[in-house]
């Protein structure tokens, strides 16, 4: 316990501020301002990989690391889409992930923003479109802020989120 | 004895070292599977290769890991109809691989489980990818899937997945149980299915690494690398030390990455939270310093045909060996703290126990084999350059639970932090990369790379200059999955994402 506690002092506190918004990964204002400014207090984000190579979800674990500490920015990684606000998605859509990402969305209360992430998430990336891959995100729902990268960095994916829920700053 | 008679009729395989390629009539086909068995050797891989307007119209590959080498046994399938022999018997966990086959070629085993495995509701039954494209699907579609149904009183199933509670890949585990006890799951996986074999098929033979690399992405550099040792002995080419020394640099690295996150999260999936904290800080810290000195955070495109596409200078090669060292002495500080823990070794301990005799009976492989006894790593088996100089200590363990399979990610981090050092120390000057040549002097070429989770292989056919005819990725994760099935019989639902986790298998990499 002692070790513990040392390593805990030891440490101390980490954790880095977060990167401005960036209106350039914006596809669509779907919400009012006046409802962004109240997610962006306390967020919930379901996660879900719908045929990524796994790469993507190495950087988003991260920003639950306490460097980029997401959690004290008041967004935290829910279970059930019930509960969540933005849907995270890292891609390309697989069409045998199609069905569950469509069904996971319309779980989702209304409003609702959608993230794509990495460049499948984007545009399909090295798969494509194809008879297994449905390609983009987007082919399959209405997608508010893209994060291109192979895989995007925590400070961009963190750019990412935070640009969906604030209002557009021009 | 009956091998050594295999080895002298196969002719050397391009690629992996100690690789020999075998054409077997269908008769001797059971045969060779039976005398690998005998040795003790394990069923790596198995394939099915489709020839349009040739004959015979397909092959079917099985690559052996028997005595320090790669055999590949190649059996001729004249009439597409016909049914070859199912290996499932001596080897279960052939039996997905041949399903996964039959999906993608049309080629089908004589085993009797014909369900479909990764064909899910995106193409027709008659439809074979690996043979002709199908059309692309107008709108997602479902299916139904026959799964095993367990009866008697008290026993209800529980349905988990495609999308899963936390930030993990998709896949859909279906437990049998009574109260809190898992009589049966079974899983069925396929979900992020994504046309990587056929992809491979439309990309030029230069630039297939890049797809290679994002298999698994975990486990890019193991793939990148394997895809590489493939073509390099297809094509003849020479890689450079310099290059063979970082691509290992590379390797070790990946698996430092992927270890420290998985102690993290098995902390916190028993309930430590402090562990995933730590961890986390501590693979960050090294995942930032390997984006300062090689440019990438984690090594996606760092492994390129004939070399590397990173360097490192001195200064840089100083700072990460600086870092590895504090992050070795912070693991072994936090080590002890895991193993003080009472309530961590409770949750460890005896948790999805896989004993060594049932691991050896279902071929669990890599990293969750060796903590179930079975002592196999290619890199200290049969290393390959530049394993030869810097030799790699075998990590074991014998329990075969959680508490073995977290132990030997303790002990491989501080392993491989000694070899990424040593490496470093002794990085050979020289060219980054080789030019390779785009004609091949073999058509098929076999590369294998032990990474972090357990061996990888690639297997590639060209038979056009330039393109490549067949790609064959194949992850460790194919051996592993089925055993997971068996690790959960008996323990408590609860203990299901513990017990997953501690094998941390990739569905992307299985799934293709």
């Amino acid at each position: 316990m002692l070790k513990t506690l040392r390593t805990i002092a030891g440490v101390g506190i980490v954790s880095e501020s977060p990167p401005e918004p960036d209106d350039e990964l914006r596809l669509r204002d779907a919400l009012q301002a006046q409802i962004q400014s109240v997610l962006g207090r306390a967020l919930a984000i379901r996660a879900v990989d719908s045929g990524s190579c796994n790469g993507c979800e190495l950087e988003i674990h991260a920003l639950n690391n306490p460097i980029y500490n997401i959690e004290g920015l008041g967004i935290r990684f829910v279970a059930s889409p019930r509960h969540a606000d933005l849907l995270l998605v890292t891609g390309p859509v697989s069409w045998n992930m199609a069905a569950a990402l469509k069904r996971t969305y319309e779980a989702m209360p209304d409003p609702k923003l959608v993230v794509a992430v990495g460049d499948c998430g984007c545009d399909g990336g090295v798969f494509g479109r194809s008879y297994a891959c449905a390609g983009p995100v987007s082919a399959i729902l209405p997608v508010d802020v893209a994060v291109p990268g192979c895989p995007p960095s925590p400070q961009r994916l963190l750019q990412a989120i935070l640009t969906a829920i604030r209002p557009r700053r021009a | 004895m009956a091998l050594t008679r295999w080895w002298s009729r196969g002719e050397r395989l391009a690629g992996k070292p100690s690789g020999a390629l075998l054409a077997v009539e269908p008769q001797e086909w059971l045969g060779v599977a039976t005398d690998v068995a005998a040795a003790g050797g394990q069923l790596l891989a198995l394939w099915a290769t489709r020839y349009p307007d040739c004959s015979p119209a397909a092959l079917v590959r099985a690559a052996y890991l028997v005595d320090g080498g790669l055999l590949v046994a190649q059996l001729p399938v004249a009439d597409p109809a016909h049914r070859y022999r199912g290996l499932q018997e001596l080897y279960p966990a052939a039996a997905r691989m041949q399903r996964a086959a039959a999906d993608l070629t049309g080629i089908l085993s004589d085993a009797a489980d014909r369900r479909p495995w990764l064909r899910h509701a995106a193409w027709a039954p008659d439809q074979h990818p690996l043979s002709a494209p199908p059309p692309i699907p107008a709108a997602p579609a479902v299916d139904d899937y026959a799964f095993v149904r367990v009866e008697g009183e008290g026993v209800h199933e529980i349905a988990v997945g495609p999308v899963h509670a936390g930030i993990i890949e998709p896949g859909h585990f279906r437990f049998s149980v009574v109260g809190e006890k898992v009589l049966k799951l079974e899983e069925r996986l396929g979900y992020v299915h994504k046309g990587i074999e056929r992809r491979f098929t439309e990309l030029p033979l230069l630039d297939g690494h890049r797809l290679a690399a994002r298999v698994s992405g975990d486990s890019a550099v193991a793939y990148a690398w394997a895809y590489c040792q493939a073509l390099e002995g297809m094509t003849g080419t020479a890689v450079p030390p310099r290059a063979l020394w970082l691509r290992a640099l590379c390797l070790e690295l990946e698996r430092v990455q992927n270890h420290l996150g998985d102690l993290g999260a098995l902390g916190n999936d028993a309930g430590f939270a402090f562990g995933l904290a730590q961890f986390s800080r501590l693979k960050e810290e090294l995942t930032r310093a390997i984006g300062a000195t090689l440019g990438q955070r984690y090594l996606l495109d760092a492994v390129v045909p004939g070399g590397v596409a990173v360097d490192l200078q001195d200064q840089a090669a100083r700072t990460l060996a600086v870092v590895l060292a504090r992050t070795s002495s912070r693991v072994r500080e936090l080590h002890a703290i895991y193993d003080d823990h009472a309530g961590v070794r409770d949750r460890f301990a005896g948790a999805g126990r896989v004993e060594p005799e049932l691991a050896q009976r279902l071929g669990l492989i890599g990293l969750a084999g060796r903590a179930s006894g079975q002592g196999s790593d290619l890199r200290v088996d049969s290393p390959w350059p530049p394993y030869h100089v810097i030799t790699p200590k075998l990590c074991m363990r014998r329990d075969g639970d959680v508490a073995a399979r977290v132990a030997v990610r303790f002990d491989e981090v501080e392993e491989s932090c000694r070899l990424a050092r040593a490496l470093l120390s002794e990085l050979p000057g020289g060219a980054l990369a080789a030019p390779v040549p785009a004609a091949v002097a073999a058509p098929l070429g076999v590369g294998v790379i032990e990474g972090w989770r357990g061996p990888v292989l690639v297997a590639l056919e060209s038979r056009e200059p330039g393109r490549i005819h067949r790609c064959h990725a194949h992850d460790p994760s194919w051996q592993n999955w089925p055993v997971i099935e068996h690790a959960v019989m008996g323990n408590i639902v609860p203990d299901f994402p513990l017990i997953n986790k501690s094998f941390n298998l990739s569905y992307s990499g299985h799934d293709l």
